[in-house]
């Protein structure tokens, strides 16, 4: 990977002096301080306020290879970080419980889908069974903590799942082990490798994987759609979303819908966790990912499933631009709190999120 | 019967307004204090003093610190392992420019400076509410992190990036840094502790701790009787932060004796929610009681199997524990959601009537 903007292929000429008359810019303090320490303090300044708004554009303008591959790297992580996001609303959506365990579902169902490989199940049965277990999982899930956690305020079902989050921890590292596994992608038909392409004069690197993630997430997101749009459970789902009491009035059982939302967001995690198991390895370190989904979260709206998606690409693309071209200027890392700030932003402006649902209040 | 208040009768509204009104209660907590500050001392070995008393207390502070926020105010925060860190950097940077002025005032100094930022961190609370504020919390977490890390200035650019504790005297007894016994640290820890809760429960008790309930409970009706809800709100966040920069300050100089930036990572906020949430949201001893139980039962957890005769890996320690933990957490939650210290309220409610149930 690329390390810092200033080496390699696309050296900036060093930059005309933006001082054309140093005086003009320090005229009060005549007498403070020497003409020398002066101009050196005015210089300073300049060039940190050139390295802010400047530089990182024309860097930008003088490779435009680069930006192109910045930002397609945003992009594939937005649409993961979409992913992750999409898990949280189909269940805040439909029960309300911010699940804090969405992060540890993915790792948990990479896991399962690896382990039971490694037993020398064949690939693809191996994926029915992972599937088979994250619906045992979205069942037992209902009927053991929802259900008796009925009625109670949001912050216990908040920590209803982070009990959750531990005991799948517990759970997958006594039975998988606590060490790094790879994701079988080859099993699994799944491309590796790079595609090069000349573009505005310089190469373009796509990972192959990083396309067919793309793909797949999309296709997901479109099966949703339809799914939430023309089925009657969808409809129900829909139902549920509006109103529990206005759900449960016209004969739909919120059991049933819970386990559903639960078992698809298992499958959403299932996905993630194979996308991002394949660009990395299967541990429990992906848990944090789940972390950095909930900027994703906030700035698109907990409620609304296009919000996730277009929050998943704009913080995508924002980190790895922020990352590439302003990170040096803070020291590098800005990477882990960069999408928070970019979401704080948006949110003073709409509380609710881009997508999310106006706020009424009443008394 | 044992628990009764047939026959106190109060003659003055300050009876009547106590913070314990019955002579049980007083007898009570006499009575902890005095296995406090005596029995434990002369009783426990380092070990129960070093591993288990000093931490205890620690981490009770600290969620008394975000029960005020969560539990009194409704704020949801998930910044506390950051606000805890702001504390320990800012002693350590406050001690090192001035090592001769006493360390506890630097402690309770470094309270302030978490205050404030705090009190930064806070300010989009009036707009943002609910989970987008737990959120928005763990921006100041994550961002707080990173400093903690590429920071060299708060670590003195020492080469390891961690923080030292020097060895610092109170009265020419070394309280901080390796020379220091776990009696005299216990014993400092216990002081503030005792102290600062007794500060809270006041601060609960009174006007304040009223308008922080009124906001918790609904923020626009609380705004209807006269709550201005901005400096309510922050001023939750300027005590929430001063009580966790504190109990950061006294993890790093009275506990460890040495921090990475690790410590305060985002793991060590959660770590503290689980306290509040098991302990009982909106109660100063439920915060003592969740702080017993999630820091003790894993070092149960960890000394009992080789006690009973079970030898097990130490790697599958681990993850039993996690299992342990997390079906604890949904079992509590399941059988008492208002946590312990509801368990502790009904506990009082059956020996009052005992042995007559009507």
């Amino acid at each position: 990977m690329r390390s810092n903007p200033g080496e390699g292929p696309f050296e900036v000429a060093p930059h005309p002096n933006p001082l054309p008359s140093k005086r003009a810019f320090t005229p009060v303090f005549d007498g403070l301080c020497g003409e020398r320490e002066r101009t050196a303090r005015g210089a300073a300044l300049m060039d940190l306020l050139y390295k802010i708004f400047l530089d990182p554009f024309v860097q930008m303008g003088a490779a435009p290879d680069l930006l192109v591959q910045t930002l397609w790297e945003g992009l594939v992580a937005g649409v993961l970080y979409s992913l992750i996001a999409l898990g949280y609303v189909l269940i805040f959506k439909a029960s309300g419980v911010f699940n804090f365990a969405q992060g540890i579902m993915v790792v948990f169902s990479a896991l399962t889908l690896v382990g039971l490989y490694q037993l020398g199940v064949p690939a693809f049965l191996a994926l029915a069974l992972t599937i088979g277990v994250m619906f045992v999982l979205a069942f037992g899930i209902e009927r053991l903590i929802l259900r008796p956690l009925v009625n109670q305020p949001d912050i216990i079902l908040f920590m209803a799942t982070f009990g959750l989050t531990y005991l799948l921890i517990g759970f997958g590292e006594l039975v998988f082990g606590g060490e790094p596994k790879v994701m079988i992608t080859e099993a699994l038909y799944l491309p590796k490798g790079a595609i090069e392409f000349k573009i505005l004069g310089g190469f373009v690197q796509l990972q192959k994987i990083d396309i067919a993630a793309a793909i797949i997430a999309s296709i997901m997101v479109a099966g949703l759609a339809v799914f939430f749009q023309k089925t009657r459970i969808g409809r129900a789902l829909r139902a549920v979303a509006d109103s529990h009491k206005a759900a449960l009035s016209v004969g739909i059982s919120l059991e049933y819908i819970w386990v559903v939302v639960w078992f698809t967001s298992g499958i959403v995690a299932l996905a993630t966790g194979i996308m991002w198991g394949a660009k990395s390895q299967v541990d429990f370190a992906l848990e944090i990912i789940a972390l950095k989904a909930l900027p994703v979260l906030i700035l698109g709206g907990f409620t609304s499933i296009p919000g996730a998606i277009v929050g998943g690409v704009i913080i995508g693309v924002g980190e790895k631009i922020g990352e590439f071209y302003w990170g040096p200027l803070l020291g590098s890392g800005i990477e882990s709190w960069l999408a928070y700030v970019i979401a704080l932003i948006f949110l003073l402006f709409r509380p609710q999120g881009l997508f999310g649902e106006r706020i009424i209040e009443r008394i | 019967m044992f628990y009764r208040e047939a026959g106190q009768f109060k003659t003055s509204y300050a009876a009547d307004q106590a913070v314990f009104p019955l002579l049980q209660d007083r007898i009570g907590i006499g009575v902890i204090l005095a296995v406090a500050f005596v029995l434990i001392p002369l009783t426990g070995n380092s070990f129960v003093l070093q591993a288990m008393m000093i931490p205890f207390l620690i981490f009770s502070l600290a969620s008394i610190g975000l029960n005020i926020l969560t539990g009194y105010t409704g704020l949801i925060s998930l910044g506390t392992g950051a606000f805890m860190g702001v504390g320990a950097y800012a002693c350590y940077k406050l001690t090192t420019y001035f090592p001769n002025v006493n360390i506890i005032v630097w402690v309770i100094c470094s309270g302030f400076a978490s205050a404030a930022v705090g009190v930064l961190f806070g300010l989009p609370s009036l707009r943002i509410k609910g989970f987008y504020l737990a959120v928005a919390t763990l921006a100041a977490q994550f961002f707080l992190s990173w400093c903690f890390i590429r920071v060299p200035w708060l670590y003195n650019n020492n080469s390891s990036g961690a923080i030292e504790v020097p060895l610092r005297t109170f009265f020419g007894i070394p309280i901080t840094g390796p020379n220091a016994t776990p009696m005299t640290r216990y014993f400092v820890v216990l002081s503030i502790v005792v102290a600062m809760t007794w500060l809270a429960s006041n601060l609960v008790h009174g006007r304040i701790g009223r308008m922080w309930m009124a906001v918790r409970d609904m923020d626009i009706a609380a705004e209807l009787i006269g709550i201005r809800l901005l400096p309510t709100k922050l001023f939750a966040f300027a005590v929430s932060s001063f009580y966790c920069g504190v109990s950061g300050a006294l993890l790093v100089f009275l506990w460890y004796g040495g921090a990475e930036p690790a410590v305060f990572d985002v793991n060590q906020s959660f770590f503290i929610l689980f306290m509040v949430i098991i302990g009982g949201l909106g109660s100063l001893l439920g915060s003592f009681f969740g702080a017993a139980l999630i820091f003790l039962l894993p070092i149960v957890l960890r000394f009992l199997p080789p006690k009973l005769g079970f030898q097990i890996h130490s790697a599958m320690i681990d993850h039993v524990q996690f299992l342990v933990v997390g079906t604890l957490i949904i079992v509590f939650l399941i059988l008492e959601p208002a946590g312990l210290a509801r368990l502790w309220s009904i506990a009082k409610q059956k020996l009052r009537v005992w042995p007559f149930p009507y």
